[in-house]
């Protein structure tokens, strides 16, 4: 990665991200695989799923897969009457679902803004992120979708 | 890739296809001019398309190809086979370089020399080697094709054989019309179309639901409506995606004709109902298996002229592969008139791959000893592929059509022919399906795993017996292992007043899937499920309810396979309780399960529930009575069955209950007023009866209860049972067991007492030693290898370490049963190293042993 000072990298190109929250953090992932956001719906338990899927839900005829994010990056488990919203992303074919506490803005990142992510990030969470951004409001963590999914499929 | 090659391709790819078909049939009909000339007018196309492309690798062979192909329309050169050979391996190439091409966008490296070599050879010598006299045949035909210039004849040759003009004109004319009134359309267009119908079939079944509810609403005429046309359209889509089980089929002449050349034999395969349509995922699924089984009948199947002739049948053996609808379904037949398959070989082999215990196997009629064929492992073994004449993979075949939800059934008359009849669905997206309820939630089950839906009150609830911790239901004539779905599923039960039992048919078992209840039957549409829960085998997809909800589709088959484990699993955890207890010191108790039931005493009477071999009914029209004696035909023999008591009247229940027990190849039955209950008690023989037929009284259940002795009646049924054991002198000697498994001790301890033994029971190797240090005498120890407080092996050895006892005979019993671990164990002291469960081992051995001993005392 190219570690250009920070003031230098208003002219550099930027990247687009939808940002959520998930208990006190802050996450962004890339604008374009996401396809829409959701309130809260009906998931369809799967018994025997991994303790990270919630479910499937249906989307105007198609099966979306849930994704529980809290269980899937270690944080406490909602409770079953707390409310949450669907960041529906598209990856190859395949629809899944990001059970989020709150979705924020689409917010436009400088590449060059982009910090590595720390090392002393918990295992979980450096798996699936790519960088750190730093905004006013804390810490922004850029998460790369395939490897949140992929962090299901090795719980599973 | 460029649209110019993509088209190309395309249409390339459907013409060969065709075209291999097309030469083998001109073989047969070399007269056929307008199959020659189609066959002709495939490659020449292929060959003025890819010069215009620049494929000169492609242009060269095809070239070649067309030039034999115009010899043989003007006459120059005649069909025979080795020429047809050299056109076949041409069309080979050419499928070669269009796959490469199809994958590189580029033609492969590499020259054409050989096979276009071989089709010049012929340019060549055409005129010595063509007018042969043995060819004579075809001559005549290709010298009138040869005056008829090529474009224009098949109105003249409207007045040649009409058979052949009947087959061949028509497909000519079919695809005239064809291609003005077909599109080519993507496969992922109709998948998609399909998604969307479904789509709107769920949202009209919202709709009616909605409707139902006011009736008197405007809405109900359109309603109505929308139903009828979605209803259709959904037909109309399905059908979109059918095809003619033709195109699996396409590859199979040239199969057979490559075959028939390599072996020597003359095959001829024929095919019916190629136009039976159906789903193109199910086509895809198919096509290997079928492939594997044509290619078994033509290779294995049908035997060599020689052989045919020898046996009076032609020297043409004949495949026929039909398809028809029947129902929901497409029947496949893959039949040879071959030398058959030997049931009573197919017998001796299931019963010496220990599949089947040689007593069940006589019984069972052939159509069921064919099944074992189907047994992993059973076909690749080298001795049966020989005598059955069957290749590998038979398994293969079968759990690929399972896959489907399809069956497979095998028939064969030795010397006459073998039949392999398919049952598939027609379709894989839209499946009817039982809906059940579980706690709280709503599953689908595949209807055509399906047998039979059956409820049983808390009232029944005795008909669901448990045994050894795995559950079963008393169904008519056998027991139903049952799978709990909530406990499957790791789903809290709820309390419910009666239970469902869904009887699902995997391959050849059965097992009951216990629900709360039974909704009702729907055609729904299946959804694949994600892949982050792909690996759950219960599942066979999803799909979405009228009311908008997704729910699962359980996998009947994925079910069968978790609920073996799962059974495996209870009964581990029940011999780890066990073992719990033995350490918390309640060492004395041997539990034993018992069968209670009513015979005609006031006391009830009991049975060991490990020498009962099933719990029958048997309606009266089943009981026979020939010589005051009572029979009943029983898996294909007849056995004898006899009173429990002497005043029993066999007539006056119907059904009747009846015992069967079984000992090695004897199977008899005991008739009872009524079976009770299984309980698990320890039985300890209070005193002993002094009436025949009962080994003495044990309070079981707080009651007094009978002990009933078996042996009397296996004596009673077949009177030479016991006269070989008799005669040696087995019984009366005394066996110490040891094992630490208490439910191990409690299996084995009734066995070896009902053969006469009289057993002492020990928990480990120190109270083994103990009870041989206090003065006990035996004259057999049987022990296990794995004990936590001194091991068999240290038993053993302290054993051979005292003079004392010399005279005792040490049998090790174990589930390692490896050749080190014997070594080690006969170094250790012992005279014998069984394994554990093959009982009939065990108690062969004692007797050998015991009696040989006496003979050299």
């Amino acid at each position: 990665m190219n570690l250009a000072p920070a003031s230098v990298s208003t002219l550099g190109a930027t990247s687009e991200y939808v940002t959520f929250r998930l208990a006190d953090q802050w996450l962004g992932i890339p604008v374009l695989i996401v396809q829409e956001v959701l309130v809260a719906q009906r998931i369809a338990r799967v018994p025997m799923a991994p303790p990270s899927i919630a479910g499937f839900l249906n989307l105007r005829g198609q099966i979306v897969t849930a994704v529980d994010l809290r269980t899937t990056l270690g944080l406490m488990e909602r409770a079953p009457d707390e409310d949450f919203m669907n960041v529906v992303v598209r990856q190859d074919t395949e629809l899944f679902s990001f059970m989020v506490d709150e979705v924020g803005d689409v917010v436009s990142v400088a590449d060059a803004a982009v910090e590595p992510p720390l090392s002393t990030l918990d295992a979980r969470w450096r798996a699936a992120c790519t960088g750190i951004v730093r905004r006013d409001r804390g810490l922004l963590v850029i998460a790369s979708v395939t490897d949140l999914l992929r962090l299901d499929h090795a719980a599973a | 890739m460029d649209d110019l090659l993509l088209d190309f391709l395309t249409e390339s790819t459907d013409n060969l296809a065709k075209l291999d078909n097309d030469i083998v049939a001109l073989e047969r009909r070399p007269e056929d001019v307008a199959l020659l000339n189609s066959i002709f007018r495939t490659i020449h196309t292929i060959k003025g398309t890819c010069g215009f492309i620049g494929l000169t690798r492609l242009e060269s062979v095809a070239h070649a190809a067309e030039n034999v192909l115009d010899s043989l329309r003007g006459g120059a050169l005649t069909v025979r086979s080795d020429l047809m050979d050299d056109v076949l391996a041409a069309v080979d190439v050419i499928k070669e370089i269009l796959a490469h091409l199809e994958e590189h966008q580029v033609e492969p490296e590499g020259d054409d020399f050989a096979v276009i070599h071989r089709l010049e050879r012929w340019m060549s010598d055409a005129a010595p080697e063509a007018p042969e006299a043995h060819q004579a045949p075809v001559a005549p035909v290709a010298a009138v094709a040869a005056v008829t210039p090529a474009a224009t004849r098949a109105e003249v040759r409207v007045e040649s054989p009409i058979a052949v003009v009947a087959e061949s004109a028509a497909p000519t004319e079919a695809r005239a019309q064809l291609s003005d009134s077909t599109l080519r359309v993507g496969v992922g267009l109709l998948d998609q179309l399909m998604n969307l119908v479904g789509e709107l079939a769920l949202g009209r079944n919202q709709l009616i639901q909605l409707a139902a509810a006011h009736e008197e609403s405007e809405f109900a005429k359109p309603v109505q409506q929308l139903n009828r046309v979605t209803t259709d359209l959904l037909e109309a889509v399905m059908k979109t995606r059918m095809q003619p089980i033709g195109n699996a089929w396409t590859k199979l002449p040239r199969l057979v004709r490559d075959l028939s050349h390599s072996s020597g034999k003359q095959i001829a395969l024929t095919m019916n109902g190629a136009e039976t349509e159906l789903d193109r995922q199910v086509l895809q699924a198919i096509t290997d298996p079928l492939t594997h089984m044509i290619r078994n009948s033509a290779d294995h199947g049908i035997e060599s002229p020689a052989v045919r002739r020898a046996a009076g049948k032609p020297e043409l053996g004949t495949v026929t592969l039909s398809a028809r609808h029947e129902g929901g379904h497409v029947v496949i037949e893959i039949a040879d008139d071959g030398a058959g398959i030997s049931a009573a070989k197919v017998r001796r082999k299931a019963i010496e791959r220990g599949l089947v215990k040689t007593a069940e196997a006589d019984a069972m009629p052939d159509a069921q000893i064919f099944r074992f064929i189907f047994e992993p492992g059973f076909s690749t073994a080298e001795k049966v592929t020989n005598v059955s004449g069957r290749g590998v993979g038979m398994d293969v075949v079968r759990s690929n059509i399972e896959a489907i939800g399809g069956t497979a059934e095998l028939s064969s008359v030795e010397g006459r022919g073998t039949s392999i009849k398919v049952k598939i669905p027609l379709t894989l997206a839209i499946i009817s399906a039982l809906l059940v309820g579980t706690a709280g939630e709503t599953f689908a089950v595949p209807q055509i795993g399906v047998v039979e839906l059956v409820r049983v009150t808390s009232e029944q609830s005795h008909l669901i017996e448990d045994v050894h911790g795995a559950q079963a239901l008393r169904l008519r004539d056998a027991l139903l292992p049952l799978v709990h779905l909530h406990r499957l599923l790791g789903l809290e039960a709820r309390e419910s007043a009666s239970v469902s039992i869904v009887v699902c048919q995997v391959g050849e078992s059965r097992f009951g899937l216990v629900v709360d209840e039974v909704f009702d039957t729907q055609e729904i549409v299946v959804k694949p499920v994600g892949r982050l829960v792909k690996h759950l085998q219960a599942y066979a997809g999803c799909t979405i309810t009228g009311d908008g909800r997704v729910i699962m589709i359980l996998d009947a088959s994925g079910i069968a396979s978790m609920g073996h484990m799962a059974e495996a699993a209870a009964r581990e955890a029940q011999a780890a309780e066990a073992r719990r207890a033995l350490s918390a010191g309640q060492v004395d108790q041997t539990i034993e399960s018992v069968l209670l039931f009513d015979a005609g005493h006031a006391a009830l009477q009991a049975v060991p529930l490990s020498l009962v071999a099933r719990l029958e009914e048997f309606p009266q029209s089943m009981i026979e009575e020939a010589d005051g004696h009572y029979l009943v035909q029983y898996r294909g023999a007849l056995i004898p069955v006899l009173a429990a008591y002497p005043g029993l009247d066999m007539r006056a229940k119907d059904p009747r209950p009846v015992i069967v027990f079984s000992d090695r190849d004897r199977t008899m039955g005991v008739a009872v007023d009524e079976i009770r209950d299984i309980v698990e008690t320890h039985v300890h023989l209070e005193r002993s009866a002094n009436r025949p037929g009962v080994l003495g009284v044990a309070v079981i259940a707080e009651r007094a209860t009978e002990v009933i002795d078996t042996n009397h009646y296996l004596r009673l049924a077949h009177g030479d049972w016991f006269s070989r054991r008799e005669g040696e002198g087995a019984e009366g000697k005394r066996v110490l067991l040891v094992d630490d498994s208490r439910f191990f001790l409690g299996l084995l301890t009734p066995v070896l007492r009902a053969h006469g033994y009289r057993v002492v029971t020990a928990l480990d190797g120190t109270e083994a030693l103990d009870r041989l240090e206090r003065g006990e005498t035996f004259d057999l120890v049987l022990s296990d290898i794995d004990m936590a407080k001194m091991n068999g092996l240290e038993l053993a050895k302290a054993i051979r370490a005292n003079p004392s006892w010399a005279h005792l005979t040490l049998v090790a019993l174990t589930a390692r049963d490896s050749q080190e671990d014997r070594v080690r164990g006969m170094a250790a002291g012992f005279d014998h190293y069984l394994a554990k469960h093959d009982r009939d081992a065990v108690l062969a051995t004692m007797q050998r042993v015991l009696t040989a001993e006496k003979v050299v005392a």
